[in-house]
């Protein structure tokens, strides 16, 4: 068998639900293996870690051609664009998270947090979005520039999201 | 099923090196093979052990956002209790099967 990975550093680049989930469960799921684990949350995907928006993310119901009807039928674009559908379909999606045991994004963090895994933000998106420390999560570990977030990454593996 | 032997103990375990039969597990036998992982438990480790016995005996399966809610440790203290993988390494010295859950 080769060789166990030591930490991976996760990149979360997107603001939908389905991306962030990705990150979070790599995430939590490398702590529960003993993996260190650093997470670096850029441009949209700064939502995850926003306070005021963490908790209601969406999912893109317009340009996501594998989104599909309950049933299994195809969800047509135009059915997407219509106002409301997208977040009646979010809340969709976070019920069926909730019925797997799955927690909301706020408790994912802080499981992550708790579990000794980091959780930074980039430091131009948040320059970019105007965001102030104390519209981040609380226990956010700090605020990185590309520089400092490869400085912690050596001799990590890399996801971006 | 192959078999192992921990200390005093000679268990059947399955391909993953867990327990084949939950009911074999003893308290001297979850010290033995806490031993091989490099924890010395103590009263804490117990209570989260039963506590993880009780939930598989009743059909549940376990995630670490469960064990948080337990009411016996933090999600922290679970981390430094049992280091490296709490979750497999409890379910281990619990005696029941390797959790297959992602979260």
């Amino acid at each position: 068998m080769s060789e166990k990975i030591k930490k991976v550093s996760i990149i979360c680049s997107k603001g939908t639900i389905d991306s962030v989930y990705a990150a979070l469960i790599l995430a939590n799921g490398a702590r529960m293996e003993g993996i260190e684990v650093d997470m670096f949350f850029t441009f949209f995907g700064l939502d995850a870690i926003t306070k005021k928006k963490m908790d209601k993310l969406h999912v893109a119901t317009v340009g996501n051609p594998a989104l599909s009807m309950p049933g299994g039928l195809p969800f047509p674009t135009i059915i997407g664009m219509l106002p409301g559908v997208e977040a009646a379909v979010s809340v969709m999606i976070k019920k069926e998270v909730e019925k797997l045991d799955i927690p909301s994004v706020s408790e994912f963090l802080e499981i992550i947090t708790a579990s000794g895994g980091k959780i930074f933000a980039c430091k131009l998106a948040v320059e970019m979005f105007k965001l102030k420390k104390e519209d981040l999560y609380n226990d956010l570990d700090g605020i990185l520039t590309v520089g400092e977030f490869y400085k912690r990454a050596a001799g990590s593996q890399i996801i971006f999201i | 099923m192959p078999e192992k032997t921990f200390g005093n103990f000679t268990v059947e375990v399955d391909k993953s090196g867990y327990l084949a039969d939950m009911d074999d597990w003893n308290e001297e036998l979850a010290k033995e093979i806490a031993k091989e992982v490099g924890i010395a438990l103590t009263d804490k480790h117990f209570e989260i052990i039963k506590f993880i016995r009780e939930k598989i005996k009743s059909g549940e399966s376990l995630s670490i956002r469960k064990i948080g809610k337990s009411g016996i440790v933090s999600i922290k203290e679970f981390y430094q209790l049992f280091p490296d993988g709490p979750l497999k390494k409890a379910s281990l010295i619990a005696g029941v099967p390797k959790p297959a859950g992602c979260v």
